[in-house]
C-alpha cells in the first residue's frame, strides 16, 4: 500500500544510503517528492513508499534505528479545521484528490493520506488554514 | 383557487408562530412532485441564503471626537487605509484595502477583527484647524467604543456569477481563487438554487427596505447594489445566465456574529471579506413559489476564460452539473469547485427561518421596487483631460 512519509535525520546520517538500503533490502518502491537539506535543520525527504505491509513497517524500524525521524505525512500538514468555512477554494486546486467537498453535506474534508504536500493548499485557502511542516 | 397572500398576513402568521418557514432549498425539493399551486398554499416564506467572497464590502466608523479634536484626513487602522476624508471623525474601512508592508492583511480582517471585538490601532493625522486644532491621533477602538459603525456594502449578493477557468499555459491567481492552466479547473461562486437573487430573479420582493440577515444580525437592502444590470440574456426559466443585479446592503456591525463574517485572501489578488447574506422571499403568489421551486439544473450561468485579459466566454454549464465536480468545457472534462460555502448558506437559511419562525423578524415590502432596463457601462479611457 502506497503511503507518504517524512523523514528527518542530521547531517552526518545522510552518509548512509538509506534509500538505497530500503529499496534494496526491503523491496520498497520509492518515490521522492521534494528533498531539502539544510545546516540548521539538517535533511528532510518527503517520500512515497510503496511496498509489503510487513516489509514497509521492517524499512521504517530501520530508519528509526539509524535515528532518522520517520512521520506519516497528516502528521506533517497542519490544517486549522475548526476555522474553515467550507468555501472549496482549496479543492479547485487539490489534484492528489486530498481534499474533497461536495453533496449532500458540503464540507471540507481533508485525506491526509492522498495529500502529495504540493503546497497549492497553501496558496489556495483564503483563510490561510494550511500549512506544511517540511524545510 | 389563486393563492393571493400580503405581506401583512404572513406577519400576522409569523407573529402567531403559525407561519410555513422552508429553505429554499426544500422548496426546490418539493417541486418534483407538487407544483406550484400546491407549493404555494403550503408554504408562506422561503430562507435564501449565500455566503462568499464580496469585495465591495466595508464599513463606515464614527469614532468620537477627542478633546482637542483634529480633523482627520489620512486614517489607518492597523495600519490598513482606511477612507477619510469624510466630515471630522468618520471614516470608511473597505474591504479590499491593504497593508502597504504586508499585503496579505487588509480591510477585511479589520472588519472580522472589529466584529470579534478585538482592539484596533487608529492612526490618524490632520493638518490642523482653529476648530479642529489636533494634529495627530494613536488610540485604541473596539466597536463598542465607538460611536457608530455599520456595514455599507456597494455591492453583493450579485445575481447568478461567471464560472472562470483559464486556458493559458500559466497558473492566473484571480479573484476566483488560483485558476491552473490549460483547463485543469474551473471556480464558481453562487449557492445555487439557495441564492437569493436567483429566486425572485424579477426582484419581485426584494427592493429599497427589504430587510434581510446580514452577518448574522438584522439588515436592509438600501439600494440597487453597484453594476447593477437588468438586461443580461435570460433562459427559459427567466433567469438571468451570467451576472446580473446586485444588491446594496447596510447593517450594524455591533450586533453581527463573527460566524458570518471573514476576512479572506486571495493569492496575488487580494484581501477581500466574505459576507453572509439571507434574504426571505414571502410567497405572495403562485408566480413566487415557481421561482423558489427552481432547482440546480435549471440556473445555469457563463464559462468564461480568466486565461485571456478580454475573459472571452468559453461556454455555459448548470449549478447541477457545477456542484458534481465536474463539466465539460471545449470538449474537456473540467473539474471544478466552489468558492462561496454552501454549508454556511444553510447554516444561514436556517437562521434566518429560526429568527422568522420566532416572530422575532418581520418581513417588509420594498419601499420602492428596483429599476429595470438598467445596463451597466465600461470606463472609457479618453486623452486631453489637463
Amino acid at each position: 500500500m502506497k503511503k507518504r512519509f517524512v523523514f528527518n535525520f542530521a547531517l552526518d546520517a545522510a552518509d548512509e544510503p538509506i534509500t538505497y538500503v530500503l529499496i534494496k533490502e526491503y523491496d520498497l518502491k520509492l518515490n521522492i517528492l521534494k528533498a531539502a537539506i539544510s545546516p540548521e535543520k539538517g535533511g528532510e525527504l518527503l517520500v512515497e513508499l510503496d511496498g509489503d505491509d510487513k516489509k514497509l513497517a521492517q524499512g521504517l524500524d530501520y530508519l528509526r534505528g539509524r535515528g532518522v525521524g520517520v512521520d506519516a505525512v497528516d502528521k506533517k500538514m497542519l490544517f486549522r479545521r475548526e476555522e474553515c468555512i467550507h468555501c472549496g477554494a482549496c479543492v479547485a486546486t487539490c489534484f492528489a484528490g486530498a481534499l474533497t467537498i461536495g453533496a449532500p453535506d458540503w464540507e471540507l474534508r481533508f485525506d491526509a493520506e492522498k495529500c502529495v504536500a504540493c503546497e497549492m493548499c497553501l496558496r489556495s485557502c483564503p483563510l490561510k488554514l494550511f500549512d506544511l511542516r517540511f524545510g | 383557487m389563486v393563492i393571493k397572500r400580503s405581506y401583512e398576513e404572513i406577519n400576522e402568521k409569523l407573529k402567531k408562530g403559525t407561519a410555513v418557514v422552508l429553505t429554499a432549498e426544500e422548496v426546490s425539493k418539493m417541486a418534483g412532485d407538487m407544483t406550484p399551486s400546491e407549493i404555494a398554499k403550503k408554504v408562506d416564506v422561503v430562507t435564501t441564503a449565500t455566503f462568499g467572497p464580496m469585495c465591495s464590502s466595508g464599513a463606515f466608523i464614527n469614532f468620537g471626537h477627542p478633546s482637542p479634536s483634529l480633523r482627520m484626513e489620512e486614517v489607518t487602522l492597523n495600519g490598513v487605509p482606511a477612507y477619510g476624508g469624510i466630515a471630522a471623525v468618520d471614516a470608511y474601512i473597505g474591504a479590499t484595502s491593504e497593508h502597504p508592508q504586508n499585503p496579505r492583511y487588509g480591510g477585511g480582517h479589520i472588519i472580522e477583527e472589529l466584529v470579534l471585538g478585538k482592539e484596533i490601532t487608529l492612526r490618524a493625522r490632520g493638518k490642523g484647524t482653529d476648530c479642529y486644532p489636533r494634529k495627530e491621533i494613536e488610540t485604541v477602538i473596539t466597536k463598542d467604543a465607538v460611536n457608530e459603525i455599520f456595514l455599507f456594502n456597494p455591492r453583493n449578493a450579485c445575481q447568478n456569477y461567471a464560472v472562470a477557468t483559464n486556458t493559458a499555459k500559466a497558473v492566473k491567481y484571480t479573484y476566483m481563487g488560483v485558476l491552473l492552466p490549460e483547463l485543469a479547473n474551473a471556480t464558481y461562486s453562487t449557492s445555487g438554487e439557495l441564492s437569493p437573487l436567483l429566486n425572485d430573479p424579477d426582484l419581485r420582493t426584494i427592493g429599497v427596505g427589504t430587510r434581510i440577515f446580514l452577518c448574522g444580525a438584522p439588515g436592509f437592502v438600501v439600494w440597487p447594489g453597484t453594476q447593477f444590470n437588468t438586461s443580461k440574456l435570460r433562459n427559459d426559466k427567466g433567469i438571468p445566465k451570467s451576472n446580473a443585479a446586485t444588491l446594496a446592503v447596510l447593517g450594524d456591525l455591533k450586533k453581527m456574529d463573527p460566524r458570518f463574517i471573514k476576512g479572506a485572501v486571495f493569492e496575488r489578488y487580494g484581501v477581500t471579506l466574505f459576507v453572509g447574506i439571507g434574504v426571505p422571499i414571502p410567497i405572495l403568489d403562485e408566480d413566487l413559489a415557481a421561482r423558489c421551486a427552481v432547482r440546480n439544473r435549471e440556473i445555469e450561468t457563463t464559462v468564461y476564460d480568466y486565461g485571456d485579459p478580454a475573459h472571452p466566454m468559453l461556454g455555459s454549464a448548470n449549478y447541477a452539473d457545477l456542484q458534481s465536480g465536474t463539466i465539460e468545457v471545449r470538449g474537456r472534462k473540467v473539474k471544478t469547485a466552489p468558492l462561496s460555502s454552501i454549508k454556511k448558506a444553510r447554516e444561514i437559511a436556517e437562521e434566518l427561518r429560526s429568527w422568522l419562525k420566532k416572530g422575532e423578524f418581520a418581513l417588509t415590502a420594498p419601499v420602492e421596487l428596483f429599476p429595470t432596463g438598467t445596463t451597466v457601462k465600461g470606463l472609457e479611457i479618453k486623452g486631453g483631460a489637463k
